[in-house]
């Protein structure tokens, strides 16, 4: 691909299955051996890229950014995150990375019971030991980026279905990490709102982060560089819509236009 | 930042859940309370039965008349001649006064009140020094008195007052088995120890209860008072000595008296009083242990119902030490609190008397219940916390 940069995500034969036996299910198996066995997916992700996962419901693609976010282990194969063997990482070292190298934003949103916006933003930044002033000027920023300065004092619990969803996107964002990763950021988002996540992402990427987004529409799959469709734990198309090194096609359009 | 924040997030935790908090709180009060309130009453009790050691006074020593089991002849009762032969005896130096004693039971009449006392008491005047007891109004009967068999009486502070009331009862006459008494003096009061009441009493020369209620026979007692603290031994071993041949008694494992101080009554009393204190604080334990369980169970509770929020904390990338500072924050918070609430109140309710026993703090006691209290807490509250901090992110988060 592009550059002489070795890509930040590799992945390599990677397989994840659940159960045993009769009962197993592949939740990640890639292209079946001679011998029927799952071979398991590669995937390699340079830095700066902007990648769509698609695929049906239960084919694979949470499972698949579980694993990339360092929030789940694979049951066989490796995954190199900037050339590290993610593997070989203790607790405490993975800790760090999911901290500091990866944002991620889930399927449901995952917000803190009985936090406020604000404090459920900051919480990264506590983890990674920023002060206390600057922690609330950041997650304020982060939270004005999203729309959603005005709601910093409510809980989850008095917020939209969209607002938390945002309010996700501002604590994945707030660490400044070079990786997003984002399992259907827009799922919960009327059409208006999925545009201001997705030109906050397009921003994100435009200045040099890798971007992972997982969704089921065609119109978030625009914004992407790379489109990767998974049916049944095995990749099955993967399709360049835009250099890695040039803006998202979004912005791009937007200048030409 | 780690440890404030550990605690900010801890606070945040409890307060989430205040009366589970709370009612786990109370858990940790109660047994700390109990320890210390507990341990309290014991070492009232034994403080009590040490006060009334000194009050006794600790060279008295009293011979009793003991039926030796197995031997033919009947045991010679003492008499009062045995008790002239202590007083009179001159190779006998550690022996400072002596005071045969009968005792017996009898109904007083004053005006239209009628009482009985618990004990009347005949004796010499040698026996207030030796028991101790003290004058508080008019004065004790004399030598002279006991020669001429004088109808006087000392009554015991209780008998005074029940007898009495109000009025001044020094002159005035009462009467026991119809005989009339002139009340010479009243006692001070010296306490109950719980047992017996040692004021209610009413003592009158020897030769006059004799005469009224007993008969010149034996003596119940003989009351020997040893010069000091020190030689009662030594006394102990003279009146063994003249007794044995007063009595006519060759060999010493065949003695029919018994000779016993008051040191030795009473410590027995103490070690009771020990093992009373020893029970009570396992009691006390027991709770401390049980409030301790119910730290672990509330943690688990916690733990289990936050499993969620702990994947979604570790997959913000926080370090396991950070989330087991949380819970263990939580737990210790707790404890600490609960200990703190336990102490105040169990001093607290050390100031009222419990079953006649006015407690009397250890403060070992209160140091110790709190430091075990927050202990239980860390090492309680550990176990889940740990479980919290090791699981999987994604493993938490699925969870439901
Ligand atoms: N913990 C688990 N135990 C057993 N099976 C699982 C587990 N997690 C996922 N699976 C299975 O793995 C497969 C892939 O699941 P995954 O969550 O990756 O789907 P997905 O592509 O994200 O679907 P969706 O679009 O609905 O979110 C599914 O068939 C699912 O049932
Ligand atoms: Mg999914």
């Amino acid at each position: 691909m592009s550059g002489g940069k070795p890509p930040v995500i590799q992945i390599r034969r990677v397989t994840k299955s659940y159960g045993h036996g009769d009962a197993v299910v592949h939740a990640l198996r890639g292209p079946l051996g001679p011998d029927g066995a799952p071979l398991g997916v590669d995937l390699d992700i340079a830095e700066g890229d902007y990648v769509a996962v698609m695929g049906s419901s239960g084919s694979g693609k949470s499972t698949l950014m579980n694993i990339l976010g360092c929030l789940d282990v694979p049951t066989a194969g490796r995954y190199l995150l900037d050339g590290a063997d993610v593997g070989h990482l203790d607790e405490g070292q993975l800790a760090l990375v999911r901290n500091r190298k990866i944002g991620f934003v889930f399927q449901s949103f995952n917000l803190v019971p009985r936090t406020t916006a604000l404090a459920q933003v900051e919480l990264p930044l506590a983890y990674a030991g920023v002060k206390a002033g600057e922690r609330r000027r950041r997650a304020l920023a982060a939270l004005t980026l999203v729309g959603l300065a005005e709601r910093a004092g409510h809980k989850p619990n008095q917020l939209s279905g969209g607002q938390q969803q945002r309010v996700a996107v501002a604590r994945a964002l707030v660490t400044a990490p070079a990786m997003l990763l984002a399992d259907e950021p827009t799922g919960n988002l009327d059409s208006r709102s999925t545009e201001e996540v997705l030109g906050i992402i397009d921003g994100l990427n435009a200045r040099g982060r890798t971007v992972v987004v997982i969704t089921h529409e065609d119109e978030v799959a625009r914004h992407a560089k790379r489109v990767v469709r998974l049916v049944d734990g095995a990749i099955v198309s993967d399709v360049r819509q835009a250099p890695v090194d040039g803006p998202p096609p979004a912005l791009a359009a937007g200048v030409v236009a | 930042m780690i440890a404030w924040q550990m605690i900010r997030f801890a606070v945040g935790g409890l307060a989430a859940n205040k009366v589970r908090s709370a009612l786990t709180m109370l858990g940790v009060l109660i047994g700390v309370a109990s320890v210390i309130l507990l341990l309290a009453v014991g070492n009232g009790s034994s403080v009590a039965v040490k006060e009334s050691i000194t009050s006794l006074g600790t060279n008295s020593l009293t011979v009793s008349s003991s039926a030796s089991r197995g031997s033919v002849t009947a045991a010679k009762k003492l008499t009062v001649e045995d008790a002239k032969a202590l007083a009179s005896a001159t190779d006998a130096p550690a022996v400072k006064s002596v005071a045969p004693v009968v005792t017996t039971s009898g109904t007083a009449l004053y005006g239209n009140i009628s009482y009985q006392p618990g004990q009347i008491v005949g004796t010499y005047p040698a026996y207030f020094e030796t028991a101790n007891q003290k004058i508080a109004r008019g004065d004790y009967f004399s030598a002279d008195d006991v020669l001429n068999s004088r109808k006087v009486a000392v009554l015991g502070s209780t008998t005074a007052k029940e007898l009495f009331a109000a009025e001044d009862p020094i002159g005035k006459k009462i009467t026991i088995g119809g005989t009339p008494f002139t009340v010479t003096g009243v006692l001070t009061t010296k306490g109950s120890t719980g047992f017996n009441d040692p004021d209610d009493v009413v003592i009158a020369p020897l030769p006059t209860v004799q005469n009224a209620f007993t008969g010149f026979g034996s003596v119940n007692q003989i009351l020997v008072q040893a010069t000091s603290a020190d030689t009662t031994a030594e006394a102990q071993a003279d009146i063994t000595r003249i007794l044995m041949g007063t009595h006519a008694v060759k060999d010493p494992a065949k003695v029919d008296f018994r000779i016993s101080n008051q040191t030795s009554l009473l410590s027995a009393r103490e070690s009771t009083t020990k093992t009373f204190t020893v029970l009570l604080g396992a009691v006390a334990a027991i709770s401390l242990l049980v409030g301790g369980i119910g730290i672990t169970n509330i943690m688990l509770v916690t733990v289990t119902e936050r499993t969620r929020e702990i994947g979604i904390r570790k997959a913000l990338g926080a370090p396991r030490a950070v989330i087991l500072g949380q819970f263990l924050a939580e737990s210790t918070l707790l404890s600490v609190i609960g200990a703190g609430l336990g102490v105040l109140a169990g001093i607290v309710g050390s100031h009222f008397s419990v079953v006649g026993i006015k407690p009397v703090v250890i403060p070992e006691s209160v140091l110790g219940a709190f430091a075990i209290a927050v202990a239980i807490g860390l090492f309680f509250g550990s176990y889940p916390a740990n479980r919290a901090a090791s699981l999987r992110p994604i493993d938490a988060l699925r969870h439901e």
